[in-house]
């Protein structure tokens, strides 16, 4: 905890290990003075004592320096943590890789612990030869390695009706990107034989709510994986260990995690989690089933309001994310004075189909106050829409696919926080 | 080194092929994996299709089912389906879902009785799944649907024989995805400069709602 005084209502964020997480009311102090004893002239106690040897950290860990940059929930939100969601601190990252441990976790019944001895997939309904494979036949399978964005269909939903969170990892944080390892479904497909009436499949997980959603048999055979890997190492026990459905640029509660069986069948399942969840009610009461599909999205990872401008004025990179579940990122956008005029941002690192694409806008900033918004757009030509434009077409309620433009203000003080604007 | 700078431009192509590229014929895969058994089939696939298709057999009542909800699912869902604290509100909300605040209930919402019974017989009670028989979850099932004036008789049975049968009042509400005709303008090239009236206003802060985490006040649900 630190020293300085911060009054309550402006202290964001006390993490668990009691670090401050980002303390608005520092903002264009610059960094912490820091130990002068450990500044130049002086030596360092680290330049002269021997650190800890090889294998000590078998399992390396972020500096403890870094230990506010963790998942987060916002536990008012849900009923049980072990029916709930954590956020990517994606203020906090850079690049267009998450790292294993920061991924966002949606259970409905908690992690499931599997042992992958004992683990099965099974391939059954109408095919030919319904198949049952253990993790060692998985692994014997050819694989590809891809990376793809996963967000969740509620991502940024609690902003429908304006600006509620303060923070890009509450607003914009059930998202992540890996590369994954795992083999075309369509291959386990072929290899059990589809029936000419084959037209659907549901996916069912292995967790105590046996997660299973329905998935058309044109996108399986498109590009669903069976991924086993993230990141080159096996799944996270909380995204789905030992094995889960990667579904590139659609919602991801279709993602089965801890993937155990696939049925094929002639129509769609109409389960609890693609009707009662999962479905998008316009203004009317009617509601949207089916839309699988991520619009294009991008959001302003710094600055944000945990992440505030903590120098007073003058070169500043502004830094963010977009993707599509459509295609390729081809371009984003980054207004200074809330929409009325924008310029390029500059995408940096590979742009990949279906996957998070950083930008960056380097500019001047002459410390008057910002209405700072990005907009994507990608290869099919969809342009991110306002969330006026938005709420136009679907009304407040839908709670899921809300792509809209995220605005944040930028006061001189450096301090950020989540607005709308006319 | 020039014969290594001509081999690149092949290198990218075998990178960004595979991924679509690979499907059975390229290789012998048999012998792995086996054939799954009937028996093994059976126990895992207990999925229901909305016209009953897979609905386990068994039967059990709206006076059944209460005693059971009372005891299993009342503890979250509240005695009469109103939901406790946070947890799914099951009843009530009809004629609700075009109004500020829709609430999505079995009788206002769900198109289908069979989600009722393949979500309860595979997912509940929370904790315990897979817990119940078949007649329990039909027990449990028809009182929430008596809960929800989907059914009105007090008497009504619930099985795997009507369960496909079973008119919501909500069927009807649900439309395919057609965002890319009704949101066909998100397409069109956008405004880079001068866009919109006058200089931009701050509308609503989230600093004045205030519910970020640092305290326990209530705000919206996600579900």
């Amino acid at each position: 905890m630190t020293d300085t005084p911060i009054p309550n209502r402006r202290r964001f964020l006390i993490g668990a290990g009691g670090a401050l997480v980002a303390a608005p009311a520092l903002a264009n102090s610059g960094a912490s003075p820091g130990n002068p004893a450990n500044q130049p002239p002086k030596v360092p106690e680290w330049s002269q004592f021997l650190g800890d040897g090889v294998a000590v950290r078998a399992y390396g860990k972020p500096s403890e320096h870094e230990a506010h940059v963790i998942r987060r929930d916002v536990q008012w939100l849900t009923a049980s943590r072990e029916s709930s969601v954590s956020f990517t601190p994606i203020h906090a990252l850079d690049g267009s890789i998450t790292p294993n441990g920061l991924c966002f976790e949606r259970h409905h019944a908690g992690i499931a612990e599997v042992d992958p001895v004992d683990h099965r997939l099974m391939i059954h309904g109408l095919v030919d030869k319904p198949l049952i494979f253990t993790m060692e036949d998985l692994m014997r399978l050819p694989r590809v390695n891809v990376p793809y964005f996963c967000e969740c269909a509620a991502n940024s939903g609690m902003e429908w009706r304006g600006a509620q969170l303060n923070g890009a990892q509450f607003t914009h944080g059930m998202v992540h990107c890996v590369m994954y390892t795992g083999t075309p479904l369509r291959l386990l497909l072929e290899m059990a034989g589809l029936k000419p009436n084959a037209e659907w499949l549901l996916l069912e997980g292995a967790d105590a709510a046996a997660m299973t959603r329905s998935v058309p048999m044109q996108k399986a055979l498109d590009d669903v994986l069976i991924a086993w890997r993230m990141n080159g190492e096996m799944l996270r026990p909380e995204n789905g260990y030992p094995v889960r459905a990667v579904i590139p640029g659609w919602e991801a509660n279709m993602w089965v995690k801890w993937l155990r069986r696939i049925a094929v069948g002639d129509r769609p399942w109409y389960h609890r989690e693609e009707t009662s969840k999962y479905t998008d009610l316009m203004a009317d009461g009617n509601a949207r089933k089916f839309t699988f599909v991520m619009d294009a999205k991008s959001v302003i990872t710094s600055p944000s309001p945990q992440a505030p401008i903590n120098h007073a004025g003058g070169f500043t990179v502004l830094s963010g994310l977009a993707w599509s579940g459509r295609g390729r990122i081809a371009g984003v956008d980054v207004s200074l004075d809330g929409g009325r005029n924008w310029q390029h941002a500059r995408l940096d690192g590979p742009v990949w189909d279906k996957a998070l694409t950083r930008f960056y806008f380097e500019f001047d900033w002459d410390g008057r106050p910002l209405l700072l918004q990005s907009r994507a757009t990608d290869e099919t030509g969809y342009v991110q829409p306002t969330k006026d434009a938005l709420r136009a077409v679907r009304g407040e309620n839908s709670i899921y696919h809300q792509n809209g433009i995220q605005t944040w203000h930028v006061a001189p003080s450096g301090e950020v926080e989540n607005v709308e604007v006319s | 080194m020039s014969r290594f700078r001509n081999l690149l431009p092949l290198v990218g192509l075998c990178v960004a092929a595979p991924a679509l590229a690979l499907d059975a014929t390229m290789f012998d895969l048999s012998g792995i994996g086996r054939e799954a058994t009937a028996e093994e089939i059976a126990g895992w696939a207990i999925d229901i299709l909305p016209d009953g298709t897979g609905a386990p057999e068994g039967r059990g009542t709206v006076a059944e089912g209460e005693d059971l909800f009372v005891m299993y699912c009342a503890v979250c869902h509240g005695d009469f389906g109103e939901g406790a604290g946070r947890w799914p509100q099951l009843a009530g909300g009809t004629g609700s879902l075009a109004s500020h605040d829709p609430i999505k209930t079995v009788g206002s919402y769900w198109p289908y009785a069979s989600i009722l019974v393949d979500y309860i017989n595979r997912s509940m009670p929370f904790g315990y799944a897979q817990s119940l028989t078949p007649d329990e979850v039909y027990a449990i099932s028809a009182y929430i649907l008596w809960l929800g004036d989907v059914v009105l008789d007090d008497d009504f049975e619930l099985s795997h024989e009507n369960v496909g049968r079973i008119e919501m009042p909500n069927a009807g509400g649900f439309f395919p995805d057609d965002r890319e005709t009704a949101e066909s303008h998100f397409w069109e090239a956008p405004c880079m400069s001068d866009c919109g009236a006058g200089a931009a206003q701050i509308t609503m802060r989230a600093v004045v709602l205030d519910v970020t985490p640092e305290d326990d006040s209530p705000g919206a649900r996600i579900d």
